[in-house]
């Protein structure tokens, strides 16, 4: 748990992991010869296609086609006039949004003092940012909820219960935001402090301070640009979280636009589908965009290297 | 969301450390370390408390509240095993039993599947297919959820799409298929799947290519290569994988919830139901213990993928 495996970031064939193999090496390890080998290597993936596309084409003929209509966009049509779809998100929108900005605020400061003076600290910092990913979503918010319940309860008459009693009501519960960036914290940190490891942060910051700059100078003008698709990274991924996330906000009762989506199935299936889609397809493509994004930037360097 | 550690580090694009640039590194921290200010120390103080605050505290309070209870007969709150008790009897026992059959089924048969998908994958050696596969996996296990019930209500749902196809061409779908065990164990499949292309694949990747060598070399057949170097050095992944993917499939919740309007009999649903006070009287605090029955399965498991995957990335560098 101390150390993040390496392997995942180059998980990806070709991302290759030891630069010591390298891709082109540890390929024709898997590369089986015989066409034997290389119809069942298609067959498998005819059938993943298959399977992993089926859905996803069902899904999207389901949208534009009814027994009134053969063929109809009018699905995708509806979605803006959809009543209630504005305010629910409206309001996952500024979840996410503080959920990205409270993440900003309390992690990259912890991150860069971590990374550049306390290392002792980094086992610690790592262990807590996994837990969120070992104990399931729906077992933190029965937490939560219990932590809530104590206001009315054991906390009555003392602040506690007023400040328990604010998070949850007005216009925006800031239960969710504040419970979000915990949740997100596996993956906002990792990419993060995966950013602070590649960059040369340390010799920068110093280089900065030794031409004079302040501290203040040095982080926004040093530390924030070098990380910027570290940052880039980590604010997407809550984001994306945040706007996907079911379980916490339906528990709670906060109409966000996930729990919207699943009340208005019951008026309008084919909407719903379409809405289900749309977001599925820019969820991944904003993540692919992410992945080129950071992949060009590591790249580059080594291809200087080799000039 | 679920349980899934492998796919923040799948975009942190981080090249692993060389040993030079290992060696380096300690000393590039020596001499910024003495410029910090001296309140730096408050940013993980911070987070430390935050942390504390909104995870070890909602996660502390379950502890505590699975054991408490109100007198039956006087209604003063009192320590209690009896919701602990009622979690392993009648319904929510049952429920709990689903669970398990439930998440072992799918994730013996995502290993099997995703094992074999992985090993589809890396062979073509195509790093846009393995980055379209690896976002794809990061999308469905942790953004898609919800959506992934509306696709397959769509798909194989009682009006779906292809429940109609299949029975015009005379193979039609069980009624209500998608709605029961088999149907969420199919849903659940897809993203058990690419969640164990994810995590399996740099262990595939992890086999040296010398290792075939010398197998080959030594006169050793495709079976007993298989058998005797990749099958032990992939065995301890193979076992991490499928513990991740048990607590993956035991932690869903959106999936289920939306396909079974929360009617499934599976433990995420029975604890959903118990909180929003479905409940019998003198039962009010079994959702805590639901919700305790579930850290206690899932926790060693996750902890035991950690520890797999730490040791397999002995191996990868």
């Amino acid at each position: 748990m101390t150390t993040t495996p390496p392997a995942v970031p180059g998980a990806v064939p070709g991302g290759a992991p030891g630069a010591a193999t390298g891709s082109g090496s540890a390929a024709p390890v898997l590369r089986a010869s015989g066409t034997g080998a290389r119809a069942a290597r298609a067959g498998v993936l005819a059938l993943a296609v298959v399977y992993f596309a089926g859905p996803l084409l069902a899904a999207l003929w389901f949208t534009v086609s009814s027994r009134s209509a053969p063929f109809s966009l009018a699905a995708y049509g509806r979605v803006w006039g959809a009543p209630g779809l504005a305010d629910a998100l409206g309001l996952s929108l500024v979840i996410a949004g503080l959920t990205v900005l409270l993440t900003l605020v309390l992690l990259v400061p912890t991150a860069l003092v971590v990374h550049l003076r306390l290392p002792r600290l980094r086992a610690a910092v790592d262990v807590l940012c996994l837990l969120p990913l070992v104990v399931p979503v729906i077992v933190l918010v029965v937490g939560v909820r219990g932590v809530l319940g104590w206001g009315p309860d054991q906390l009555a008459g003392t602040p506690f219960e007023e400040l328990l009693s604010g998070v949850q009501s007005g216009w925006l519960p800031w239960v969710l935001p504040l419970e979000y960036v915990v949740l997100a914290l596996p993956f906002t940190y990792r990419a993060l402090d995966a950013g602070l490891r590649t960059s040369a942060a340390a010799t920068l910051v110093e280089a900065s301070l030794s031409l004079g700059a302040s501290w203040p100078v040095t982080i926004w003008r040093v530390v924030l640009p070098t990380l910027r698709t570290a940052l880039l990274n980590a604010a997407f991924l809550s984001f994306a979280l945040v706007l996907g996330e079911f379980t916490m906000a339906s528990i709670l009762q906060y109409q966000t636009f996930s729990v919207w989506i699943l009340q208005f199935d019951n008026t309008d299936g084919q909407l719903s589908v379409a809405i289900s889609l749309l977001s599925l397809l820019l969820t991944w493509g904003l993540l692919l965009l992410i992945a080129v994004v950071s992949r060009g930037r590591t790249r580059a360097p080594r291809r200087d290297r080799k000039a | 969301m679920d349980t899934v550690p492998a796919v923040g580090r799948s975009h942190a694009s981080a090249p692993p450390a060389s040993p030079a640039a290992a060696a380096a590194a300690p000393r590039q921290q020596a001499r910024p370390a003495r410029r910090l200010p001296g309140w730096a120390w408050l940013a993980p103080a911070a987070f430390f408390a935050y942390a504390a605050v909104f995870f070890l505290v909602p996660v502390g309070a379950i502890l505590v509240e699975a054991f408490r209870g109100d007198d039956p007969t006087t209604g003063d709150p009192v320590w209690t095993g009896a919701n602990v008790a009622a979690v392993l009897r009648d319904a929510y026992g049952a429920s709990l039993l689903n669970s398990v059959e439930l998440s072992l089924v799918t994730a013996v048969l995502g290993t099997v599947c995703g094992l074999v998908l992985a090993w589809a994958i890396s062979a073509t050696g195509s790093s846009a297919l393995g980055q379209l596969v690896s976002s794809a996996a990061a999308v469905l296990a942790n953004f898609g959820g919800l959506p992934l019930a509306f696709l397959f209500v769509a798909a194989i749902g009682n009006a779906g799409v292809l429940t109609g196809w299949l029975a015009g061409a005379g193979l039609p779908l069980p009624k209500n298929f998608l709605y029961s065990l088999p149907g969420v164990a199919v849903v659940y499949l897809y993203f058990l799947v690419p969640l164990m292309v994810l995590v399996i694949t740099p262990a595939l990747e992890g086999l040296k290519p010398q290792w075939r060598e010398a197998s080959d070399n030594l006169g050793g057949t495709v079976a007993q290569y298989w058998l005797h170097v990749a099958g032990p050095v992939l065995a301890p992944s193979l076992v991490g994988s499928l513990a991740l993917l048990f607590c993956s499939s035991f932690s869903a919740y959106a999936t289920a919830a939306a396909l079974t309007n929360g009617t499934l009999a599976i433990t995420p649903l029975a604890i959903a139901s118990a909180v929003s006070g479905n409940v019998l009287v003198g039962q009010e605090n079994v959702g805590y213990a639901l919700a305790l029955a579930m850290v206690v399965v899932v926790v060693p498991l996750t902890l035991l993928y950690q520890w797999t995957a730490r040791r397999t990335a002995r191996w990868l560098s």
